[in-house]
């Protein structure tokens, strides 16, 4: 990083949904709590990732970023630049550096415009005229994302969903931004089309030097992709950290369970990664329990995790930027050793 | 030999569409015992879903021809009549879904639902019927199974939801469970929670299940033997140790190739499979899988493109490649090391 | 339930008031003076300022539309004809009757039109609805979606008179459309009243028909149905408990609409045979600028909507488990 201001500064960001209801005159009687209070930041270049159960609140942070979405609470900076609240005019130059590529290739694109159309629409958008037109940017653009540049004036339908997603990246790509947030990018898709949009996710960021937001339920892909990597549960984060501390060391409950729980395509005949199975499902982000949100379906929760949040801090053992939030957070010999390359025989 | 327990023989269902003839299974044959577990693999479009529609008979006879034959024990299902279908379903054979929340009635709560099943096939009283909801749902695990018993599905949460699901397809103890990517919309702690529930169940009943998924994961977890299907056909069959450790088709390898895991190494790039499935309206010619297929051009005479490979099936274990297996041997235990370094 | 009535009730009589309101404004905004036209001939100002007075309009617009409003709650004292009690909607202005019991006179005819039309264009509508999904793509399904769409381009003025023709005149198989009260003679009243409720559901079958199917074909296709197959439901038990259930909703929903609007009177329907129910009055009070009358109507046609429309929402609120009234 070159200098020590973060591309990306949220800090306290908060979303509540109101629920309405009350007898005669209905009013706000409760909230979701969707995103309670995170704290991040991104670097430049870098690919954090967020993973978390449906109803975490990651797409939700998705949204606030970009600004799809108004904040409850907290603040969120852009290259130091406050844009928590910023106007759409105080927005504009921000808005064509933030990116965002969409879970649903078939929903995301307009199935009424071509190809040609969808992605210059960014740049037609900001009124930007690139050297040597527009046209000859998007066929640079259907280029890099590995489309045939030939394919300027067909529509979505005429592609396949790994295609369609290379429009989206395509089209995201178009103002050269400096940050994209990618939402399940690549959960809608086949297995044998799934890597090759990681690939090209990947290139895009190494190559363009673009800082990522990927969120995902797939841990797997995450690893994968992201740098680091930030867990959610019920609209707060319990970890953070460095891809290899957060998979080798979890030090939250959670996010051990979680990784515990990934059924992987390997046969083993004495499981390397021991089993943790989680009770029930996620409480309602309604109300959500106090003190510690996960202390419902925690095995170690005690009466200190019910009266008090842990804070998300850097526990005992763990490396600087290794955040956990837990009052009990596992320790090294808890945490069984992870799973060494020769568990999967090569072929015979 | 003994007959198997349901047995699949050059399985076809064709589609007639606007377009044309869609061959969604295209002559697929296997053997399933009780109590074991058979992960069928399989992209969208591979034909998974159609074939075990066809097991049950729930295709419209209106657009759709069947040939083939599917026997359980020794009942032939493909000409068996509706009537004897009807009492076949839900009882000696059921199935779950993917999407539970659409897949149960919004219109009517969890024991009615349940209920329902045992009473069309037992002929008990309602009383008796809701009795056995309850018992069913606990179980599969369902807290205060007496309370929420009157509950609609929308009121239970996701990982609720299947577990009903689950219950309704066994409350007449089936002997045959086909469960249709019964995981896949849920999360994983929770998706861990079912399969769990599965095994125990199986255990239990000594059920037959058919597991169809597109995650070889979920398969490596539930499966004893595994079918892997591309374009409508099988292209490779084995205990789930053979094929996941020893993968001898092509695109069996790609896709284990292709995942990323927990554990492997992430500086490198993926190694996924290119282009798409094919259409089944005009399907490649050949092998189905030679247009991705990175070994094609390595067999001589152009042999993927015109000719079918045969599926030879010894001892259970079987793929359909033009390859011999002393170039499997060579090429896919590169692949193999790549993806292990 | 009980909150969602009376938050809906507040909400209707909010749009009735508003409603009467905006009638009134648009009335007397018209350039014909009611005053001046009962007046008559010879007209002297002194008259015509009695006349105001007479008909009640000799205040500012919104001082007689509080008047009105008033009348509608505690009755309302007239000097030239007496004194009106609650609900007091006023004298015509046209034959000075009580506009309530011209009204309530009215209704009858247009009540039996509406609720005996609805009958066979339910039973048929839906019936062959749901045939035509059963049948789906096959000859019976064709028939009956051509068919439909031929009816529902019909007009009833049209169809009426041809239908009076041949009926009535020519065979001589149904009687002369007329209107007795049912407690009179219940068989006169149906016998009456059978050519336009046929020609005045002849479209609404077609409009019933074309939603049963297209509700019944998507509602077969959804994902519970092919559940409910492979429990081993019979198609029947299937056809019937799980896909029409799906398919009520709408139905009920619009149906509940319909209802009310032809209780506000079915004008076109009423005018071609004749028949004196609220439409016919409403035309008629248009025509003569009587105010009170047609308020009087408005009102009833609005408030049969309004009504409807929180039928229809209790009722979806029975069909669907899911639907939460609040």
């Amino acid at each position: 990083m070159s200098s020590n201001t973060p591309l990306l500064d949220v800090s306290g960001l908060t979303k509540h949904f109101p629920v309405k209801g009350g007898f005669p005159i209905r009013r706000t009687i409760g909230a979701v709590q969707a995103v309670d209070g995170l704290d991040f930041q991104v670097a430049e270049g870098e690919s954090l990732g967020l993973v978390g159960e449906s109803g975490c609140g990651k797409s939700t942070t998705g949204r606030l970023i970009t600004r799809l979405m108004e904040p409850t609470d907290g603040k969120i900076s852009y290259r130091g630049q406050d844009i928590t609240h910023a106007t759409r005019k105080q927005l504009a130059p921000v808005r064509s550096e933030i990116q965002m590529i969409f879970q649903d290739p078939y929903a995301s694109l307009n199935p009424r415009q071509t190809v040609g159309k969808i992605i210059a629409g960014p740049m037609e958008i900001n009124e930007i005229n690139p050297a040597g037109g527009r046209e000859k940017r998007v066929r640079e653009l259907l280029e890099i994302v590995g489309l045939n540049p030939e394919h300027y004036n067909r529509f979505p339908h005429e592609f396949s969903g790994g295609q369609r997603q290379r429009i989206g990246v395509a089209r995201a790509l178009a103002l050269q931004p400096k940050l994209i947030v990618a939402d399940e990018p690549v959960s809608a898709l086949d297995v044998s089309i799934q890597a090759q949009v990681v690939n090209l996710l990947q290139k895009v960021q190494r190559d363009l030097g673009i800082a990522f937001v990927f969120i995902a339920h797939d841990l797997a892909v995450v690893r994968h992709f992201s740098q680091r990597v930030a867990v959610m549960y019920l609209g707060k984060i319990v970890e953070i950290a460095d891809r290899d501390d957060l998979y080798g060391n979890p030090r939250h409950p959670y996010t051990r369970a979680l990784l515990s729980a990934v059924p992987e395509a390997t046969v083993e005949e004495t499981p390397a990664r021991e089993r943790i199975r989680l009770q029930g499902d996620v409480p309602s982000p309604i109300n959500p329990p106090s003190g510690c949100r996960f202390r419902t379906r925690c095995w170690k929760a005690t009466e200190k995790c019910a009266s008090e949040a842990p804070p998300l801090v850097q526990v005992e053992g763990n490396k600087a930027g290794h955040l956990t939030a837990c009052h009990y957070p596992e320790t090294a010999e808890t945490v069984p050793a992870p799973r060494l390359a020769k568990d999967s025989e090569p072929a015979a | 030999m003994s007959t198997p327990f349901l047995s699949v023989r050059d399985l076809r269902v064709h589609f007639s569409t606007e377009d044309g003839v869609v061959k969604a299974v295209d002559g697929l044959s296997f053997d399933l015992e009780k109590g074991r577990t058979l992960g069928i693999v399989g992209e969208s479009g591979s034909g998974k879903s159609v074939t075990n529609m066809a097991i049950l008979g729930l295709h419209d006879p209106r657009n759709t021809t069947i040939d083939g034959a599917i026997v359980l024990e020794d009942k032939e299902l493909i000409t068996a009549t509706e009537r004897e279908m009807e009492q076949l379903r839900g009882n000696k054979m059921s199935m779950i879904f993917q999407d539970a929340l659409a897949s149960l009635s919004p219109y009517h709560t969890i024991g009615a639902q349940i209920g329902e099943t045992y009473r069309k096939h037992t002929g008990v009283s309602k009383k008796e019927a809701r009795a056995r909801a309850v018992e069913m749902l606990r179980r599969v695990g369902i807290p205060q199974p007496d309370v929420r018993v009157d509950d609609y599905p929308h009121q239970f949460s996701g990982g609720m939801r299947q577990r009903a699901m689950i219950a309704m397809a066994l409350v007449c103890d089936p002997e045959l469970l086909i469960a249709d990517e019964p995981t896949t919309a849920l999360d994983v702690t929770v998706q861990a929670q079912i399969m769990d529930l599965l095994k125990d169940l199986q255990q239990e009943f000594g059920t037959a299940i058919i597991f169809i998924t597109h995650d070889l994961g979920v398969i490596a977890d539930v499966a004893d033997d595994v079918l892997v299907m591309y374009g409508g056909r099988c292209v490779e069959r084995g205990s789930k140790k053979e094929v996941l450790r020893a993968p001898r088709h092509p695109y069996t390898l790609g896709l284990l190739s292709s995942m990323p895991s927990l554990d492997g190494p992430v500086d490198v790039p993926l190694s996924p499979i290119p282009g798409s499935p094919p259409s089944l309206l005009n399907p490649p010619p050949g092998c189905r899988f030679h247009p991705r297929c990175a070994f094609a051009d390595k067999v001589s005479g152009g042999l993927c493109s015109t000719e079918r490979p045969a599926l030879e099936v010894v001892d259970g274990r079987g793929s359909a490649c033009h390859l011999t297996d002393e170039q499997k041997r060579e090429w896919f235990a590169d692949f193999a090391a790549a993806r292990t370094n | 339930m009980f909150r969602f009535l009376v938050r809906r009730t507040l909400g209707a009589a909010v749009i009735l008031l508003i409603i009467s309101a905006i009638v009134f404004v648009l009335f007397y905004a018209a350039p014909r003076d009611p005053a001046r036209i009962a007046c008559g001939k010879v007209c002297t100002p002194e008259t015509l300022a009695l006349v105001r007075k007479n008909l009640g309009i000799d205040h500012s617009l919104p001082l007689q539309y509080w008047e009105w409003l008033k009348g509608l709650f505690v009755g309302r004292d007239y000097s030239s004809y007496g004194y009106c009690h609650a609900p007091c909607l006023g004298y015509s202005f046209q034959n000075r009757e009580p506009v309530l019991s011209t009204i309530l006179d009215r209704f009858p005819t247009t009540i039996s039109l509406a609720i005996g039309s609805s009958v066979v264009f339910l039973v048929f509508g839906i019936g062959t609805g749901m045939l035509a999904a059963v049948k789906q793509g096959k000859a019976l399904d064709k028939v009956a979606s051509s068919a439909s769409l031929i009816a529902s381009s019909m007009q009833i003025y049209v169809v009426g008179v041809f239908a009076t023709y041949l009926l009535v005149d020519q065979w001589q198989v149904l009687d002369r459309a007329s209107y007795t009260p049912f407690t009179d003679n219940p068989a006169q009243w149906a016998q009456g009243l059978l050519v336009p409720w046929l020609v005045l559901s002849l479209i609404w079958t077609a409009n019933y028909t074309r939603m049963t199917r297209s509700q019944m074909v998507e509602s077969l296709s959804e994902d519970y149905v092919r559940t409910a197959r492979a429990k081993g439901l019979s198609r029947r038990t299937v056809f019937f408990r799980f896909a029409w259930r799906g398919a009520m909703g709408p139905i009920v929903t619009i149906f509940g609409l319909d209802l009310g609007t032809l209780l506000g009177g079915a004008i076109i329907t009423e005018s071609t045979f004749s028949l004196q129910g609220l439409g016919m009055l409403s035309v008629k009070a248009v025509s003569t600028n009587d105010l009170p009358i047609l308020l009087g109507v408005i009102l009833v046609a609005a408030g049969a909507i309004v009504l409807f429309n929180i039928i229809v929402d209790s009722v979806y609120a029975l069909i669907d488990p899911r639907v939460r009234l609040a």
